[in-house]
């Protein structure tokens, strides 16, 4: 039945195939890295923050579990141990000398210590930790909300964004003692200091709390002692360890790479609720 | 068009005719689902390597699993665990060629967009081309139902189950309906792409959905369908897992069953059936 022809149609298409996969994967290479490519990624990224914004409103709140659902080996991730020198000296002495200061668009920026941000009406939640990477972990956090801490700074209207400044170096403290990773930094000079940055939605959502207490016991250094952001409706990447002060802004184009966070400037989206 | 049927004309001897026999609205929206799936899975799989294991539940179960992709202890061997069985995978799983030799990732480079490790990349491909497949079956769906297409060539009609044995013994022979038969799907065509459209994608589509922290919070009945994000992670990929499946089925199908014909239906819209003598 099958004649010659059908064949080399059949081994014509096969080759067409191939060389369309091929054309294709190439052409992904090329979209992803122009403009428009980028124009179209964070087209997608700003829908699916619009959608989801008007799917959840401003309190849908993520699900909470119970204490025996606590994972058993919450795994620590990104930076675990800041090599930052002031930080070192801060967590010798248990952080008694930290102090983070609440500035930029406020009325009254001001300072806080542990003392301080423990003196304020604490929230609990047991909650999932969802890792851009695939995997969720469960833990208890504690700590005030962000809205009790910024409502004693008293944000001006034009505050859209909060920031948050940090103590861990990523580059430099995941790649220490690695020459190979050190030497593929293209970085110029030292790497960035992390930073991050939500909207004032997600700044005065009920679980969006400054955590210095993880599973009953003070926040560890791997986990980002003294303090961390939890923002339970997104990813874990948005949620800034190692807190070193905090500033809120009408645009953070300025700041760091200019694209929000220290993984945003990376290549990772700044809506990480997805 | 013209010319092709004038062609038929001075070939009147096996009796072709050409029938319109796929609509311009499901030969673009094909044609669609083509390019997102294949690009779906293939950054799938690269966000998949972030993190190579499945479990069920709301949290990740380090180190147990259905599913885990990694290499043996000596880093030499891809191994690939199944529901609690080791595969040696080396070559494909766990361990592949990369440009610098065997390289420790669970999908080979060939396989995920990008090529290289980028997990950030491949969520931008993948979030991109899901609101595209999102976008595409509600062109998809909306036109299937204006048109009646989907209530008149999917849906198996219910006499037509009683069919399903007869055509399971015809596939298997490779025995295509010819004449007039061909002019509508058999009923097996009918289910598997009335299942792959309005389950596995749907379910797909919810899983995903499901592993977003933000569409969680905002719809508390996804956990309840699914049992949690690790639960409808391994859901995710059972789905896609499945539609590969389909795919493969449905391309040897169109290959063994007159390939330029059904590839010419479902470019131009016309497709060659043999007419029976009157």
């Amino acid at each position: 039945m099958t004649s010659s022809l059908d064949r080399d149609r059949r081994l014509f298409l096969a080759g067409a195939a191939g060389l369309a996969a091929d054309v294709m994967l190439s052409g992904c290479g090329r979209v992803a890295a122009s403009r428009e490519g980028q124009t179209a990624f964070e087209a997608a990224n700003e829908m699916s923050y619009a959608v989801q914004r008007a799917v959840m409103g401003s309190k849908a709140l993520a699900p909470e579990f119970a204490l025996s659902d606590l994972s058993p080996d919450f795994r620590a991730n990104g930076s675990i141990d800041p090599k930052d020198p002031a930080y070192k000296a801060l967590a010798a002495a248990k952080f008694a000398s930290w102090s983070m200061p609440v500035t930029g668009l406020v009325e009254e920026p001001r300072s806080f210590t542990l003392a301080d941000l423990k003196a304020l009406p604490a929230r609990s939640q047991i909650t999932r930790h969802d890792c851009v990477e695939g995997w969720s972990c469960i833990g208890q956090w504690k700590g005030p909300t962000l809205s009790s801490v910024l409502d004693l700074v008293a944000p001006k209207s034009e505050a859209r964004y909060v920031v948050f400044h940090c103590f861990d170096q990523l580059g430099a403290d995941q790649t220490e003692g690695n020459p190979d990773l050190d030497e593929s930094n293209t970085l110029d000079g030292p790497p960035p200091k992390f930073y991050g940055s939500i909207d004032m939605a997600d700044a005065v959502h009920p679980q969006t709390i400054l955590a210095y207490e993880m599973n009953g016991e003070p926040l560890s250094i791997a986990h980002g002692a003294p303090l961390r952001l939890r923002l339970e409706r997104q990813l874990g990447y948005k949620m800034n360890k190692y807190i070193r002060s905090i500033e809120l802004v009408d645009s953070f184009k300025a700041i760091g790479g200019g694209k929000g966070g220290y993984w945003e400037d990376l290549g990772y989206d700044w809506y990480a609720g997805i | 068009m013209t010319d092709l049927m004038a062609a038929q004309a001075r070939h009147p001897a096996p009796k072709r005719v050409l029938i319109h026999r796929h609509s311009a609205w499901v030969r673009v929206t094909h044609w669609i689902w083509v390019v997102c799936l294949t690009l779906l899975l293939m950054s799938g799989l690269q966000i998949f390597n972030a993190y190579p294991a499945l479990n069920f539940g709301q949290a990740t179960t380090f180190n147990q699993g259905v599913l885990i992709i990694g290499t043996d202890d000596t880093g030499t061997r891809g191994v690939t665990t199944l529901l609690g069985h080791d595969f040696d995978t080396t070559g494909v799983l766990g361990l592949s060629q990369g440009s610098e030799g065997p390289t420790p990732r669970a999908f080979p480079s060939w396989a995920t967009l990008p090529g290289n490790q980028d997990l950030a990349t491949g969520r931008r491909w993948h979030f991109l081309l899901a609101w595209i497949l999102v976008l595409n079956g509600f062109v998809y769906v909306v036109s299937g139902i204006l048109s009646r297409h989907i209530v008149r060539d999917l849906l198996p009609r219910p006499g037509e189950f009683k069919l399903i044995p007869r055509d399971i013994l015809d596939h298997l022979r490779l025995r295509f309906h010819q004449g007039e038969a061909a002019r509508q799907y058999n009923v097996l065509q009918k289910i598997s792409y009335a299942v792959v459209l309005f389950v596995i994608l749907p379910v797909l589509v919810l899983a995903g959905f499901e592993m977003s922290p933000g569409l969680d919070a905002a719809f508390p009945w996804l956990r309840e369908i699914f049992g949690g994000r690790q639960s409808a992670r391994t859901v995710h990929f059972m789905m896609a897992t499945l539609l590969v499946l389909f795919v493969i089925v449905h391309v040897v199908m169109v290959l063994l069953s007159g390939v330029f014909n059904h590839l010419r239906g479902m470019i131009t819209g016309y497709y060659a059936i043999e007419e029976e003598t009157p």
